[in-house]
């Protein structure tokens, strides 16, 4: 067969089915949200202009979204990139039981994002039955209601466990190609573990830290089960991130115009952090 | 050192996992042990739980469209990205790298940004609450990852096992078949894991389409959220048998998975 012809046909399917998955809900939200329609007012139609946009817009909720949004996604990346390093340099050497160590770390990936929010939520946060109400009392400390006072530092500490197995993974696999005759030399050079640390193990991670961050970013800017299922986005909107934003336009408030405005702008917002990421990411595929 | 090295791993290990740990136990407790102050650890363990959840929501029906759901979907998301991952690898063109930038591009765009179309044209397709909805974005969704993670893993088969089968007059067919399954399967498997897991686990999609036909155990889980009440142990009995086949699962393929979770950042 012909040498130029097969790879395309090979890749025609993929590229031809994530084509039409990008460009017609692009296309149709980009047309709903000129037009009015609210699923609950049929009689209300016609051409909005920038109506829903600017309703969306300047929804008090937003501002606050916006920044909920960034504040989660920084968080939990910072938090699963440090601990994900420092667990991975932790367990880097051979131990008695590294095996299993290795695996009960690994487990809360595994555990679906409703779960993990409504075991935090109740077992682990509820501010009378809750353990870390029990430690609290333990110490004579008053316990906190996490969800309530610490909504959105709540929904960070439950994401931030689910995605730092993740970090630890990648980081430790990485370390596990490291060269170790360079290692050795430097210890012989009389290198302390804090210098190896600086000059050896962090550069060398670079390129992980650069994956973890990247895949990160694609699946916490759309974080929603965990505010569904917890906190609804609340109290008031000190949860609320764009996604639950646009959710509640959508599916609570029935107004699809209004939401797909919203969406136009996460899109926007996604995109903005794409070009970020990906000029990063695409330089490190080069090498 | 190594003892305090040892003792420090065995202690995040055990405090990171220690709310599942507590999840199960909480599983087999009644409901009046589940919110004892101060904690149970020991306890007579009771069944009563799981046969009440599956009385009370059908958990089989649910766990039934998982299962098919999430492997129907990596199988279709494994057909479409493996040739096109094979594609770039062994073909690669002046375009190749804007194309994989551009397919993992799709990924960035929130999910909630094609919440309102992707609605809409289910519900015109009367695909709303069907396995085939769930089945069809889920491997669409995961596509790029899938994409991505393939072309890291068959980069590193030498190119020049393939052109020796290429000289000795293997079809494409044959070369496939003999050289690029046996060298490319743990990069298959590895992906084929990941995106079981993803889909498994995946919750927007499946709490926005589905209801009480296609509900996938996400949102079975979901349903436990309604403030009724404390019903703890039923929660973790429900939660458990929710998230015990993909967690032994997973820790059953662990070793496979990592390998394949590098991403290309490992040399």
């Amino acid at each position: 067969m012909n040498r130029r012809l097969l790879p395309r046909l090979l890749l025609t399917p993929a590229m031809a089915t994530l084509f039409l998955w990008m460009i017609v809900p692009l296309v149709m939200t980009i047309y709903f949200s000129l037009i009015r329609y609210n699923l609950m007012q049929p009689d209300q139609t016609g051409f909005a202009g920038l109506e829903n946009f600017e309703y969306f817009v300047t929804d008090p909720s937003f501002g606050t979204a916006v920044v909920n949004t960034l504040l989660l996604l920084g968080s939990v990346i910072l938090i699963t990139v440090v601990a994900g390093i420092a667990i991975a340099l932790l367990i880097n050497e051979p131990f008695a039981g590294r095996g299993i160590v290795r695996v009960l770390l690994i487990s809360p990936f595994f555990v679906m994002p409703t779960v993990n929010a409504l075991m935090w939520k109740n077992m682990m946060m509820n501010p009378i039955y809750g353990v870390l109400a029990q430690v609290w009392m333990f110490f004579g400390a008053q316990p906190v209601d996490w969800l309530t006072d610490y909504p959105l530092f709540s929904v960070i500490v439950m994401v931030s466990w689910q995605w730092l197995p993740f970090a630890t993974l990648i980081f430790m696999t990485s370390l596990q190609s490291m060269n170790h005759e360079q290692l050795e030399a430097s210890r012989m050079d009389g290198a302390n573990y804090l210098q190896q640390l600086r000059y050896l193990y962090v550069p060398h991670l670079a390129r992980s830290v650069a994956v973890v961050v990247m895949i990160e970013l694609i699946f916490l800017l759309s974080i929603f089960a965990e505010i569904y299922t917890t906190t609804g986005g609340g109290p008031g909107d000190a949860s609320t991130n764009v996604t639950f934003l646009i959710f509640k336009q959508a599916l609570l408030n029935f107004d699809a115009g209004v939401a797909s405005a919203g969406a136009l702008f996460a899109v926007v917002l996604a995109n903005i952090a794409a070009v970020f990421l990906i000029r990063m990411v695409g330089k490190n595929l080069d090498k | 050192m190594l003892a305090l090295r040892t003792a420090a791993a065995w202690a995040v290990a055990l405090l990171l996992v220690f709310p599942l740990a507590w999840l199960f136990l909480t599983a087999f407790k009644t409901e009046l042990q589940a919110i004892a102050v101060p904690p149970l650890f020991v306890f007579t363990p009771t069944l009563e739980n799981f046969h009440e959840v599956q009385e009370r929501s059908d958990y089989l029906l649910y766990a039934k469209n998982s299962v098919i759901t999430s492997v129907l979907s990596t199988l279709v998301g494994l057909m479409l990205a493996a040739p096109a991952a094979y594609a770039m690898a062994f073909f690669k063109g002046k375009y190749t790298k804007d194309i994989l930038m551009w397919m993992l591009s799709t990924k960035m765009m929130p999910a909630v940004g094609a919440l309102v179309p992707i609605y809409v044209l289910a519900q015109k397709s009367h695909l709303l609450d069907t396995q085939l909805a769930l089945i069809i974005v889920f491997a669409l969704s995961n596509l790029p990852i899938m994409v991505w993670m393939l072309y890291s893993h068959f980069k590193d088969i030498p190119r020049e096992i393939l052109e020796a089968a290429r000289m000795d007059g293997a079809t494409l067919w044959q070369e496939v078949r003999l050289v690029l399954l046996p060298l490319g399967m743990g990069g298959l498997a590895s992906t084929g894991l990941l995106c079981l897991v993803l889909s498994w686990n995946e919750a927007f999609w499946s709490l926005n389409l589905s209801a009480a036909k296609a509900g996938t155990l996400a949102t079975l889980i979901a349903s436990y959220s309604s403030p009724e009440g404390l019903f703890w142990a039923k929660l973790s009995a429900a939660s458990l048998m929710a998230i015990a086949p993909i967690v032994v699962f997973g820790w059953f393929s662990q070793k496979q998975l990592v390998q394949g979770l590098t991403f290309g950042a490992v040399k």
